[in-house]
């Protein structure tokens, strides 16, 4: 058995074997967490293959005539520069996936460990914290991010710290919230009875307890990300020009929207719509089969 | 036959199914039972036995997806499944009543208790004019002895026993003939159960009503019902009057029932439990339920259900047991 | 909660990198002339001192200057105020009307279709960005079908200075009786607050659902059913009265989401509002007017927390104050 385990065959196997009783027991849930798995791979092949996926490049100006709609040449027509707005879609999902995922990977990162701390120590360090954090999650996000992106000016490592910002509170309130409530079960005090040290108690029974919500939080947070990255680069904080955007193409695409150029601002916006879709749905699929009652409140 | 006017109620070879993912859960199956004009009909059995469905059912209110398999319900000859949602409305409520379980969860936090009233005589005589109808609850308050000034207030402002009083001054306002009171006593303590107790019985004689009592508790349902339903595994094992039941139980599950009551009057060291836990409802095993927990299971228990038997005349047990002595 | 947020935008603004000063100048602005602009500002005192000047003067109510323009900082807000109450009332009236129908709609049978057909339209309607949603409709019903305006609170032909005294152009055009200009205000909002309450209105059938969901699991409604009360009552009076607590008190954070979504689709439609604003001072770098307007934002998100706590005591009667 122990060799099975460690073979690659042994391995798909298992897996199968998991994902087919998964699939019976959840029902529609696994399937709407397969649908956003396969969105998101599509696009995660884009961002790593971009030439596998278009042959012009995002700012080529010669790509073809200026703001032609699309057509077989070119699928989804050409912007006011003459460049392919596909090549363009293909190209700017590095930028927007990248952000988001980075962004939200650093809230988690600073907001988790704060939370856990904030919770277990508890007293005035957890009240000010508290606070702080309160206050931040129930002021407009979207006013932090433009706040923040304006001080920093434009650039993609600026952008992204923008958007992190707006999450450390999501992750910390969490985070703090389980906590509490697991450092009250009976066997976290089972441990302090047996004299585990703290930092075991916090390491070993409350951070693999709070991690499941975590991972779902994550992928509903990237989804929040993505909007907030192309929401912040469609007013025009996000970034430096150059580097293709959807949330700038859309911005581009509006001052030609009154001339009914409608494939410059269809084709980003929907990718945009897709993008979150497909991590909403992910996280909600991941949701219901890890705790289907978190996302009920 | 003079036996059928007298029956108000005849619940006739009722089967209830829940599917779920993994299965079917049978809840109720193939129950059969009559209710007389004014009589008590306590039905007893372990938690989880089906019988909360079994009463539910009643006023067609069993919660979904469970869905009635088979059988009849009748009402005074009409059944109650196949009735219209315009007149089960009017049955629920008017004809026969419920109390639950939790007099401090079934109160609407938001309605004041005026309100709860007069909505209930509204939906079921709108043309009753208000000063009538205040007139109605008013009586019906010092008929429960609760103060006319609780009116105007809120649920989370009274105590239990007030709730619970609240919960059968609703059930009878539109005085129905039957009542079915579904473990009305489990959240209450002590003093105020004997007090319930009373009160029920009182209400019982000015109402002239007819009741289903839904207990676990055999103390209670000694104090009340005339005749006692056992049910175990959403099946009825015995059915006979309350004293036929307590003096000479046939059935070996309602002889556990019986032992595990502690008695004051016996020097007892130990509590009585009964061995093994109900079966599943989803994967039923062949033949008598209660087989495997039986203390004198004999092998045809395990092959074939046993059907409700009349043995004396007012006393019917399913077991096999004492049809193998009639031959 | 209030104090906190101001004593954050302030770090945000004043001890982040970045130099108002030398950012307004430009970079090749004689170091003398920086210094002055600065001791003008009072942006050369110690950082203590100039938070104190700030919290100071913010007790007063004053926002202080422009740096760009001779203006207070209080007139733009006051002017621009109007414009987002009016966009963000109609946007969270709409994303109410549609949100809370269909949450019910969907939790009377879980798991039916209708229930996965209006989860779907939630998650979709959740993950629309707001700003594509303004485009979409411009372009359709702007654009190619020509129904409605895309830009602006009023038409060119419409005599602003004609009526306008609040700034809010519903009341004002009504006060005086003027139903043309009513008509033509009114015409205008169309367009931007469909596109704010049709993407709010997925939070709200998701919230709706999941409390209706959790109260008509609840003893009280199995008991309401039992004495006879019919299921619209049930289901709207018993049911949806107890599901709104919990959703008032999320009211407050969604209210977040409300401001943030009202200053893209502002920015959209060509809102003359706070959104607007902020942004337009973002370009020109008038720090004081930013700061302003987050201020106000603030004492916006603070003022709705409160009143959805009334709104609350108001509701349910367990709460007292």
């Amino acid at each position: 058995m122990v060799a099975a385990r460690f073979s690659p065959a042994g391995w798909i196997a298992a897996l199968f074997r998991w994902t087919s009783s998964a699939r019976r027991k959840y029902g529609g849930e696994w399937w709407l967490m397969v649908a956003g798995v396969v969105v998101i791979a599509f696009i995660l092949t884009m961002t790593v293959f971009p030439h596998l996926f278009t042959r012009f490049d995002p700012n080529d100006q010669n790509a073809g005539s200026q703001m032609t709609a699309p057509s077989s040449s070119h699928i989804m027509g050409t912007d006011n520069l003459s460049r392919d707005v596909w090549a363009r879609i293909v190209y700017g999902a590095q930028t927007i996936l990248g952000v988001a995922i980075a962004a939200a990977l650093l809230s988690a990162i600073i907001g988790i460990p704060l939370g856990l701390l904030s919770g277990f120590a508890g007293g005035v360090f957890d009240r000010i914290l508290s606070l702080i954090m309160d206050s931040v999650y129930s002021f407009p996000g979207l006013i932090l991010a433009i706040a923040f992106a304006a001080m920093l000016g434009p650039g993609v490592i600026n952008i992204t710290l923008a958007v992190a910002v707006v999450y450390i509170p999501t992750y910390f309130r969490l985070v703090r919230g389980q906590t509490l409530s697991i450092k009250e079960e009976v066997y976290v005090e089972a441990a302090r009875a047996i004299g585990a040290r703290r930092g075991t108690i916090l390491g070993r029974y409350i951070f693999p307890n709070v991690i499941a919500t975590v991972v779902v939080v994550l992928s509903l947070n990237i989804a929040d990300a993505i909007m907030t990255e192309a929401a912040l680069s469609y007013i025009g904080l996000g970034l430096p020009a150059g580097i293709p955007d959807w949330g700038m193409d859309l911005s581009m695409g509006k001052k030609f929207l009154p001339s009914g150029i409608w494939w410059m601002i269809t084709f980003p916006g929907l990718m945009i719509m897709l993008l979150a879709l497909g991590f909403t749905m992910l996280g909600e699929g991941l949701a219901e089969i890890l705790n289907p009652r978190l996302l009920e409140k | 036959m003079p036996q059928l006017e007298k029956t108000i109620l005849e619940v006739q070879d009722l089967s209830i199914a829940y599917p779920i993912t993994i299965g079917v859960v049978r809840a109720v199956e193939g129950v059969s039972f009559t209710l007389d004009d004014g009589e008590a009909l306590g039905l007893v059995g372990e938690s989880g036995c089906g019988k909360s469905t079994l009463g539910l059912s009643i006023l067609k209110l069993h919660r979904p997806p469970g869905r009635v398999t088979g059988g009849k319900i009748l009402y005074r000859g009409t059944d109650i499944l196949s009735m219209s949602d315009r007149a089960l409305l009017k049955m629920r409520g008017q004809n026969i009543s419920m109390i639950f379980q939790n007099p401090l969860t079934s109160l609407n936090p938001l309605f004041t208790v005026e309100k709860h009233f007069l909505e209930t005589i509204h939906f079921h005589d709108a043309s009753m004019p208000r000063e009538r109808a205040r007139a109605a609850v008013g009586k019906m308050l010092e008929t429960l002895g609760i103060e006319k000034k609780r009116l105007k207030e809120y649920p989370h402002q009274l105590s239990g026993g007030m709730r619970q009083r609240i919960m059968i001054g609703l059930a009878l306002i539109m005085n129905p003939d039957i009542i079915i009171a579904d473990e009305p006593t489990t959240s209450l303590d002590v003093i105020v159960e004997a007090g319930f107790t009373d009160l029920l019985m009182s209400l019982r004689s000015i109402y002239k009503l007819s009741i289903i009592l839904i207990t676990h508790n055999l103390g209670l349902v000694a104090e009340i019902a005339d005749r006692i339903a056992v049910m175990y595994a959403g099946r009825l094992m015995e059915v006979a009057t309350t004293e036929e039941i307590f003096a000479h139980p046939l059935h070996p599950y309602t002889q556990g029932l019986i032992a595990c009551v502690p008695n004051i009057l016996v020097d007892q060291k130990e509590l009585v439990t009964m061995p093994g836990s109900p079966p599943d409802l989803v994967d039923r095993p062949a033949g008598c339920p209660f087989a495997p927990r039986c203390p004198q299971v004999i092998p045809i228990c395990r092959q074939k259900t046993p059907a409700l038997i009349q043995h004396a005349p007012s006393h019917s047990a399913a077991c096999w047991l004492y049809r193998q002595k009639e031959g | 909660m209030v104090f906190v947020m101001l004593t954050l935008v302030f770090v945000v603004l004043r001890v982040m990198p970045g130099d108002p000063v030398s950012a307004m100048l430009g970079g090749h602005a004689p170091e003398k002339v920086i210094q002055q602009k600065k001791a003008d500002l009072g942006l050369n005192k110690p950082i203590g001192m100039q938070y104190l000047d700030y919290m100071g003067k913010l007790a007063h109510l004053d926002l202080g200057e422009s740096m760009i323009f001779k203006q207070k900082v209080s007139q733009p807000i006051l002017e621009k105020l109007p414009a987002t109450l009016e966009l963000t009332f109609f946007g969270l009236l709409l994303s109410l009307g549609i949100g809370i129908p269909l949450g019910v709609f969907a939790a009377r049978r879980r798991r039916s279709g209708r229930d996965y057909g209006a989860r779907l339209y939630a998650n979709v309607v959740y993950c629309i960005p707001v700003f594509w949603m303004g485009l979409l409709l411009q372009l359709v019903f702007g654009i190619f079908l020509g129904w409605f305006p895309i830009a602006g609170r009023t038409s060119p032909r419409v005599e602003v200075s004609a009526f306008s005294k609040t700034g809010f152009y519903i009341v004002d055009t009504l006060r005086i009786g003027n139903f043309a200009a009513f008509g033509d205000v009114m015409w205008h909002l169309v367009l931007p607050s469909v596109t704010l309450g049709i993407v709010l209105s997925g939070i709200f059938v998701r919230l709706t659902r999941a409390n209706m969901l959790d109260v008509l699991k609840s003893d009280y409604i199995l008991a309401a059913r039992a004495r006879g009360v019919p299921e619209r009552r049930v289901v709207y009076n018993h049911g949806l009265r107890n599901a709104l607590i919990p959703i008032v008190t999320m009211l407050g954070l969604q209210f977040a989401l409300l401001l943030a979504g009202a200053i893209l689709t502002e920015s959209t439609f060509s809102w003359p509002g706070m959104g607007r604003l902020l942004l337009e001072r973002i370009y020109l770098r008038d720090y004081p007017v930013i700061q302003g307007v987050i201020v106000v934002y603030t004492l916006f998100v603070s003022v709705i927390s409160l009143v959805v706590d009334l709104l609350y005591a108001a509701i349910d009667p367990r709460v007292k104050y």
